[in-house]
């Protein structure tokens, strides 16, 4: 008998043992989950953070005589190799060069090293040879520094010039479109149709002679070059046009750098993309999300908190309520894919074309609503937030005390006055949950965006100067998509990785920015509501 | 009954005023929580101006009648009555009668303070505002007169747009005296006003209610019985749904005519 409770005990203790086992393997696992998410954080900061930082370029000699430059990128251990980032696509090709550790003969970071930022082609590493300014080469040695640095300064005004000759350009030719347009509506040969008319052929011959003179300016601008060398004395010519900014990083102190950075880092955010999107800035896709994130928030805020009212509040608890309410909870888990296939089909094509017809037939074939544009993107994300909304408000509006309704009513509120006094102003942290949600998930999401109006590059933002200044009808650009068109779909996908992890940086920063925002005003509006009682 | 003669004569005695009549005026009511019956054949008049305590062993009622008064039972779909209850001659379960109207007439404080998670002065006005009324002087004026009808106005009056879900737990009880008195109701029903209140605050209350009694009809409800012998002109003793004894609460405490009662009373059971 003793012996065996004996080993009942023995049992019962060993079962408490194996117990903690589980309480040890369920903190690993949280532990494994957080530490893949800080890694996930740190992977992107610290990649999406030195992207952009000047670093400085090395010269390799081999043992076969040949030489390399460029920034080290890569080490790979195994193979005892070195990838450099040689850039210079135009004359090699591609942008990165193994080199084995074992051909290094010598490895230096010289001084007179120059690295310009191109229009086009990427990066140019090399050597300052001469300049040729207006077709007249040679300066001597001693000044060409200088020279070069003053030629791109001029060279720069000059830039500015241009581009406010394109702008007007452009507006001529929006000028003429909406001409075109009007004369269509206008009764041929009337006495508006006449003036109409004259006024297209005006702006046409303004715009033709604008643009001749556009292009004798980008002529003459296109004589005034650089030489240089790359590390084995190869020349290459280069348009100071071409030449954004040049500048010596194995020169620089860390400060100057540190002001490269931040000039980079503004450039980014308010500038327009280059080069398939794999250079510049990142402007119209920051732009783009934020105001496809705040129309969502517009149109599913208060469709979600009056379903969820109704749903609360009026609706009899019942068979009906019942279904509604675990269809809307089951739409939170439908792939947004299938979301961004309804958007297409319903607003998109359905609404879309419906308006094309009535409204903007003379554009016809080619299409105004009838196409994927912010306003479909946008009203898409709002059905697919919304049974979020829906479900927390719901549980917002479920948590405020019953004797508070109670209090309101028995002071002769109608349910109206109690819903609107008392009862929405208490569910407001459970529907700030609800918008943290959704713009969470409205940010992130780009499959369904694809179908319903996101672009690799829209030319136009959906806000300008032309009347009626705001288009919701336009196609825009979206950070998520901007990581995957980089990220995959550019053709120098190497070169683009920096581009990816800054871009990925930024929508992680913006997402957490405008949740954290109602984060904040939650906190806010909840010590509020319960602060101090008793 | 007795009863009714003992009320009018009490009535008669200390408010020779115009009031004539029953404040309120119960007969037959029957109350049915689907089909379990709540309360039975109930029948009372309730003077004006006095404090009438409902007292009574937990279940047997107490709430749900009190909530007939100003019709809050008809919040639960599941909840069927019949009976007469009459507000000054008039019957509130009447189609004429506008609930909203007799929600002003017939106040309410509930057991667990219920303040409105916004300054002092928005509790105290809510009841005015949801009635329309803009004007900020009739407002300033309503607040300091209910705040001081309440007892409360010299605790907060630095502090009116402070956060009411500051108050201590007594202060808030008072604030919702204050809020219910200040749409001028003339019935003003509380259900355990002081349950959740230590016995300093609840002191504070209890004086309160007779000297709300100068001016409004109280009714009360209570599981203290030393509260309702030391605020009620009237008490009533209800049972398992049944009003089993109404009358004069010295009478009811001293020398009551049913067993029941004295039981209750004496603290042989409930
Ligand atoms: N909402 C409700 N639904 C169903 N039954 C209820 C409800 N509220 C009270 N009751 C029942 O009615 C009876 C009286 O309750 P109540 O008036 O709260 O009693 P008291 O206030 O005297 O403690 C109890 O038996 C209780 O179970
Ligand atoms: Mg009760």
């Amino acid at each position: 008998m003793k012996s065996k409770n004996q080993a009942t005990a023995k049992s019962m203790t060993r079962r408490h043992a194996r117990g903690e086992v589980w309480v040890w393997l369920s903190a690993a696992g949280m532990l494994t989950t957080v530490l893949m998410l800080v890694g996930l954080l740190v992977l992107v900061t610290v990649n999406g953070l030195s992207a952009l930082w000047p670093r400085s370029i090395h010269e390799f000699e081999m043992t076969d005589g040949s030489k390399a430059l460029g920034e080290l990128t890569k080490r790979n251990k195994e193979k005892a190799g070195t990838q450099i980032k040689t850039g210079n696509r135009d004359l090699y090709g591609i942008d990165f060069k193994w080199l084995e550790e074992s051909e290094i003969q010598n490895q230096q970071l010289p001084d007179d090293v120059y690295v310009l930022e191109r229009l086009e082609h990427g990066q140019f590493v090399g050597y300052l040879s001469d300049l040729k300014l207006l077709g007249q080469p040679a300066l001597n040695n001693e000044n060409k520094h200088s020279e070069f640095k003053r030629a791109l300064v001029t060279m720069s005004a000059k830039r500015d010039e241009l581009n406010r000759w394109s702008d007007e350009m452009a507006d001529l030719n929006q000028n003429v479109e909406s001409l075109r347009l009007a004369l269509i509506d206008t009764k041929e040969n009337s006495e508006r149709w006449q003036r109409l008319r004259e006024e297209s052929i005006s702006d046409e011959t303004e715009f033709e002679v604008l643009r001749a003179k556009v292009e004798s300016f980008r002529v003459e601008l296109m004589t005034q070059k650089v030489v240089m060398t790359d590390v084995n004395g190869r020349i290459k010519e280069i348009a100071l046009f071409q030449i954004l900014r040049s500048y010596q990083p194995n020169q620089m102190s860390w400060f100057s750098r540190l002001g490269l950075y931040g000039k980079r880092m503004s450039e980014l955010i308010t500038e327009a993309p280059r080069e398939a999107n794999t250079e510049g800035g990142l402007f119209p896709a920051i732009f783009g999300t934020a105001i496809m994130v705040i129309i969502m928030s517009i149109f599913t805020m208060p469709l979600g908190v009056i379903a969820a009212v109704y749903l609360r509040e009026y609706a009899k608890e019942g068979f009906l309520v019942r279904l509604v309410r675990i269809t809307v909870n089951n739409l939170a888990g439908v792939p947004s894919i299938v979301y961004g296939m309804f958007g297409l089909g319903f607003f998109v094509y359905g609404i879309g074309g419906t308006i094309d017809e009535w409204f903007f037939s003379n554009r016809l074939p080619s299409p105004t609503f009838g196409t994927g544009g912010l306003l479909w993107a946008s009203l898409t994300m709002a059905l697919l937030t919304m049974p979020v909304v829906i479900v927390a408000t719901e549980e917002g509006l479920s948590a405020v005390p019953k004797g508070l309704r109670e209090g309101s009513l028995a002071l002769g509120a109608t349910k109206l006055q109690t819903l609107l006094r008392v009862v929405l102003p208490m569910s407001m942290p459970g529907m700030l949950t609800g918008l943290i949600l959704a713009i969470a998930r409205a940010a992130g999401e780009v499959a369904p965006l694809m179908l319903v109006g996101v672009a690799k590059l829209a030319a136009n933002l959906v806000v300008d100067d032309v009347f009626p200044y705001f288009h919701p009808e336009r196609k825009f650009m979206h950070l998520g998509f901007h990581i995957y068109d980089v990220g995959f779909q550019s053709p120098n996908v190497e070169a683009a990785i920096p581009m990816v992890f800054v871009t990925t940086l930024l929508l992680l920063v913006m997402v957490l920015g405008l949740s954290g925002t109602a984060m904040v005003l939650r906190q806010r509006m909840r010590s509020r509501y319960t602060s101090g009682a008793f | 009954m007795d009863v009714n003669h003992d009320l009018e004569k009490a009535s008669q005695e200390e408010r020779p005023q115009s009031e004539e009549g029953p404040a309120i005026e119960v007969e037959g009511l029957n109350l049915y929580y689907g089909a379990n019956q709540a309360l039975k054949d109930i029948s009372l008049k309730i003077p004006h101006r006095q404090v009438t305590a409902f007292i009574g062993p937990s279940g047997c009622g107490k709430s749900t009648f009190l909530r007939c008064f100003n019709r809050m039972n008809d919040l639960l779909d599941i909840v069927r009555m019949d009976g007469i209850i009459r507000l000054d001659g008039m019957n509130v379960f009447d189609e004429a009668c506008d609930v909203i109207e007799l929600r002003r007439r017939v106040g309410m404080v509930f057991q667990k303070s219920n303040p409105f998670p916004m300054s002092i002065y928005e509790n105290v006005v809510y009841g005015l505002r949801i009635a329309g009324v803009r004007d900020k002087a009739i407002l300033d004026e309503a607040v300091e007169r209910s705040l001081k009808g309440a007892a409360l106005w010299t605790e907060v009056k630095e502090r009116l747009k402070d956060s009411a879900l500051g108050l201590s737990g007594g202060q808030m009880q008072r604030l919702c005296i204050a809020r219910a008195i200040a749409v001028n109701p003339d019935v003003i029903l509380m259900d355990e006003p002081c349950s959740a209140l230590d016995p300093i605050a609840t002191a504070k209350v209890e004086e309160l209610i007779l000297e709300l009694k100068n001016q409004y009809t109280v009714v009360i409800v209570t599981h203290n019985m030393q509260q309702a012998g030391r605020v009620a002109d009237l008490t009533a003793f209800m049972y398992l749904g049944e009003l089993i004894e109404y009358d004069r609460t010295e009478v009811i405490f001293t020398r009551p005519s049913q067993r029941h009662t004295e039981d209750y009373v004496t603290g042989r059971f409930g």
